[in-house]
């Protein structure tokens, strides 16, 4: 089943739809701007500070996601011995990376008007922080090892311990005191927050989402011309 | 109007500093992966432009190769 993985299959597509996710980014990033920026209310405790929110959270969710999908493409490349669910990995973790550092930063930013500081260690930032470790060290692993086997082995290793940290930050604001409020977006349960903020929240996600596929995507074509290069010079 | 998206209710210089740290984050992310894939793909055609005409049959069998030579010629 895994065969339609196969890169000489997947790279025809591949090539061709950065262009269109791209232009898709370009109109769901505007539309977004516009609505978080101009268009959404400000909040009756955190007034125009809470516009904030609306790349803060997308950037924390797609960061988790994408190392979680990390993770279990490693889990999958490992059981299975197919070296393209390692290429995807490998170019799923810069996009990561930036959203994990834009989270930390824009909460950061977010923490100094509203708890009048700019960092404290409480669990849910800590544990954000150690997420950015985990990524970082995942692609040094990357940089560093010439032997792809010995690549594949530690940066699996890696991507499950680095897994363990997920669950850890999305019930950090349960679990402990923490300066950092509770989830306001429910999947199972009522959310909290009203439709006129839910809205722009959700389009400014679905833009990350389309840039974090346009640099997978790219980066995805660039491992895979680095291959057809090796192959060039055997021939 | 104007004035009330860069004032902000004294907020603008936190919120606009949060939205322009995540749109360069995007824009230098975007600029580092272009450059990589336009580096690697100049590679692969001077690569190839150097096999001979045996070589370059044998790579061309590979369909991948041809797409990567037409999407290097279409940029």
């Amino acid at each position: 089943m895994y065969k339609i993985f196969e890169p000489n299959k997947i790279f025809h597509f591949t090539s061709k739809a950065p262009k269109y996710v791209l232009v898709l980014f370009i109109v769901f990033l505007s539309i977004g701007l516009l609505e978080a920026l101009i268009l959404s209310p400000e909040d009756y405790k955190q007034s125009d500070a809470v516009r904030i929110m609306y790349v803060h959270v997308p950037a924390a969710w797609i960061s988790l996601g994408i190392f979680s999908s990390l993770t279990l493409f490693s889990i999958f490349g490992f059981i299975l011995k197919n070296k393209n669910f390692f290429l995807i990995s490998k170019s799923l973790a810069p996009s990561g990376f930036v959203f994990t550092l834009i989270a930390l930063v824009t909460g950061s930013i977010w923490g100094k008007p509203t708890w009048g500081t700019w960092w404290v260690w409480d669990a849910r930032i800590t544990s954000m922080l150690i997420l950015a470790l985990f990524y970082l060290m995942y692609l040094i692993v990357w940089r560093i090892y010439d032997f792809e086997e010995k690549v594949y082995k530690i940066s699996t290793f890696i991507s499950i311990l680095g897994i363990i940290n997920v669950p850890i930050i999305k019930y950090s604001v349960d679990w402990w005191n923490t300066l950092h409020q509770p989830a306001s977006i429910n999947i199972l349960s009522e959310s909290s927050i009203h439709s006129s903020m839910l809205y722009p929240l959700l389009m400014m996600t679905a833009a990350f989402a389309l840039f974090s596929l346009l640099i997978f995507l790219m980066k995805y074509n660039t491992e895979l011309i680095k291959i057809k290069n090796k192959g060039l010079d055997r021939l | 109007m104007i004035n009330e998206i860069f004032y902000m209710n004294g907020y603008a210089v936190y919120v606009l500093s949060a939205f322009s740290f995540t749109l360069l984050s995007f824009l230098g992310l975007y600029l580092v992966t272009k450059v990589q894939f336009v580096r690697e793909q100049n590679k692969f055609v001077t690569k190839f432009g150097t096999l001979n005409t045996e070589q370059a049959k044998s790579a061309k069998l590979q369909r991948i190769n041809n797409e990567i030579l037409s999407e290097a010629i279409n940029n």
